[in-house]
């Protein structure tokens, strides 16, 4: 087991080490001049000198990338270009509506596409499967913000049940709260219950496949408890694993969701930062998203080979 | 009878030609028949043709704005009613699909040309430069493809090359990694030993033996992908980061109109939303027959 997590640890440093390249790249080497790119062509030449200045730009890339990541880990993020202020109070801000707004649509989503996909596969490659996989696959693959305007002009507008705008005035009750999240965490329900619904699908047709469930069958327990017992028992738990690493899908969406709703999340501040060209936020809230997601993918992976001895023998092999 | 009096004639290999033939014969039967694939086709055949000969089918000049007719209903003069600056809007969304149907095909093929080709050099070399690239693909998949995206256009400034090189190059890796375990599971078979037995050169091998056995998993993995470009491009032009803002573009147009929404002007903004989700599910039904049509 030790060396198990040994391996893990290594890998997934070794990616966050890429991820930070990558983001650095995108941020301070593809712009060129990076003042030059935030004050426009039309800018004084001494300002952008200055800019380039202040923000570190004009020395060498990787006296740049070691300021800069070493800053990064000390918990010193700079300043937002943009609103004058620390970038770690805004990300923290930020990152706690998110969490909100993620957790409300994934309480929402997961019993919901489980139950989904335990269906389809119990009606198999009969009609019932077709409508919930086709209806899943269909729902998941449309953007966001398509959905979400959908939900705005039925919910809102032509039944108005609920509020368009997804921030609650300050100092609201939690069912107000979660009354004006609604509509936001519904977009974020249809665009994963179609990822899950499959997952639960194929793991569940994988389990009812199995040796042990034709056993249970012949040995003459009732129905209702061999799905109980030795199906969903073996299905839902790499389920489960697959829906902890969504995250980083999820904070994709976040990106649309917040900014089409106005709530003020990751996505939306990773938003605002990329209109107004504010690459020290860009940055490090872009790193932040990559890091939650490898945490959340390796914690997932870790608690799903515990429970499962096989992956974790294979996997240190 | 000549093979007989030449002793120094090459054996001749029974080869299946035939039953590569006769399975692709019936994948396309199968795909007749299927009812996603004919809705599929359909809802893209029709956006194709809009894309392509929009501007002889729009009813009206879907530039032109008629000011004394701002955010009219729909109408019988405007069937899609007017947006904002009296544009036409059944005339945007029919022009409109070029748009999205230029730039998602030529990215998805590039990603795909990419993919395929780092896929396969990795899947059969293995080694060291594989365990390199196989955490680059991890790298890149941990930011939403979005954000990629999003940070890669405003470092670039978007353009209609900007948008096709990024989209391109994020997918690279996600189909590399598909095909890289297709090739996993090829490499070990019978024939790419004998062909590496024969002495043929690893490009040979790669492009001559491998990839015609993969191309399964490359057709389902272009389809799919095309999609998520359609998805990506119409949600960058929803947030402002469009390729040319001046051509009537969906995701724009919604994202210019939904602030009317409260005041009960649903048209400029459901119409383009209904476009931009028919072509997606469209392709996506395309995509999923497509894949049951291998996997039989």
């Amino acid at each position: 087991m030790g060396r198990f997590l040994l391996k893990r640890l290594g890998l997934a440093s070794i990616t966050l080490f890429l991820l930070t390249i990558i983001v650095f790249f995108g941020a301070q080497v593809l712009p060129g001049n990076v003042g030059r790119r935030i004050l426009g062509p039309f800018a004084d030449q001494a300002a952008v000198d200055n800019l380039n200045h202040q923000l570190g730009t004009d020395q060498p890339l990787l006296t740049q990338y070691w300021n800069w990541i070493s800053d990064f880990f000390r918990g010193d993020l700079g300043d937002s270009l943009a609103y004058h202020v620390p970038v770690s109070t805004l990300i923290g801000n930020a990152l706690e509506h998110s969490l909100k707004l993620a957790a409300f649509a994934f309480v929402l989503v997961v019993p919901l596409a489980i139950f989904g996909g335990v269906v389809a596969a119990l009606k198999r490659d009969r009609p019932t499967d077709r409508v919930i996989t086709l209806t899943g696959l269909s729902l998941t693959v449309v953007p966001e913000f398509v959905t979400g305007i959908m939900l705005i002009l039925i919910f809102g507008l032509w039944l108005g049940l609920f509020p368009v705008s997804a921030d609650a005035p300050d100092g609201s009750s939690i069912l107000t709260q979660l009354k004006y999240l609604f509509l936001p965490a519904l977009t974020l329900v249809i665009l994963l219950f179609g990822y899950i619904a499959r997952i639960t699908r194929a793991g569940t047709i994988e389990s009812l496949d199995a040796d042990y469930t034709r056993t249970a069958f012949l040995k003459g327990l009732p129905r209702r408890m061999v799905i109980r017992r030795h199906v969903l028992r073996n299905s839902l738990l790499p389920t489960i694993a697959v829906v902890a690493t969504q995250t980083g899908y999820l904070l994709g969406g976040l990106v649309v969701i917040e900014t089409l709703f106005n709530y003020p999340g990751m996505g939306r501040l990773i938003f605002t930062a990329a209109t107004q060209k504010d690459f020290p936020l860009l940055e490090s809230a872009v790193l932040i998203v990559g890091i939650v997601f490898l945490v959340t993918t390796l914690l997932a992976d870790v608690a799903y080979s515990l429970l499962n001895p096989r992956i974790r023998y294979a996997a240190a092999e | 009878m000549s093979a007989v009096q030449d002793p120094a004639a090459p054996i001749a290999i029974p080869t299946q030609p035939d039953q590569a033939a006769i399975a692709r014969r019936e994948r396309l039967r199968f795909l007749r028949r299927s009812p996603t694939f004919v809705i599929g086709c359909v809802l893209v055949g029709m956006w194709v043709i809009c894309a392509i000969f929009g501007n002889a089918i729009a009813p009206k000049n879907p530039e032109f704005p008629d000011v004394l007719n701002k955010l009219v209903a729909p109408s019988a003069d405007h069937l899609f009613g007017t947006d904002r600056l009296g544009r036409d809007v059944l005339s945007r969304v029919i022009v409109g699909a070029r748009a999205v149907l230029v730039i998602a095909p030529l990215a998805t093929l590039l990603g795909t040309l990419l993919g395929t080709t780092i896929g396969l050099v990795t899947g059969y070399f293995r080694g060291f430069v594989d365990e390199v690239i196989m955490r680059i693909v991890d790298a890149v998949l941990a930011i939403p493809i979005i954000i990629i995206a999003l940070l890669a256009v405003v470092a670039l400034g978007p353009s209609r090359v900007t948008l096709i090189l990024v989209i391109g190059l994020v997918f690279t890796p996600i189909i590399a990694k598909t095909v890289r375990a297709a090739v996993l599971g090829e490499a070990r078979l019978e024939y790419v030993q004998a062909a590496r037995l024969r002495n043929e050169r690893a490009p040979y091998v790669l492009f001559g033996e491998i990839l015609p056995n993969v191309m399964g998993p490359v057709v389902v993995e272009f389809t799919v992908r095309l999609g998520y470009a359609i998805f990506t491009v119409a949600t960058l032009s929803f947030l402002g980061f469009g390729a040319d803002p001046s051509i009537p573009d969906w995701g724009q147009d919604i994202s210019q109109h939904y602030q009317f929404i409260s005041g009960g002007v649903w048209w400029p903004v459901l119409f383009p939303a209904l476009a931009i989700a028919t072509l997606i599910v469209g392709i996506n039904l395309i995509a999923d027959a497509i894949a049951q049509s291998f996997e039989r």
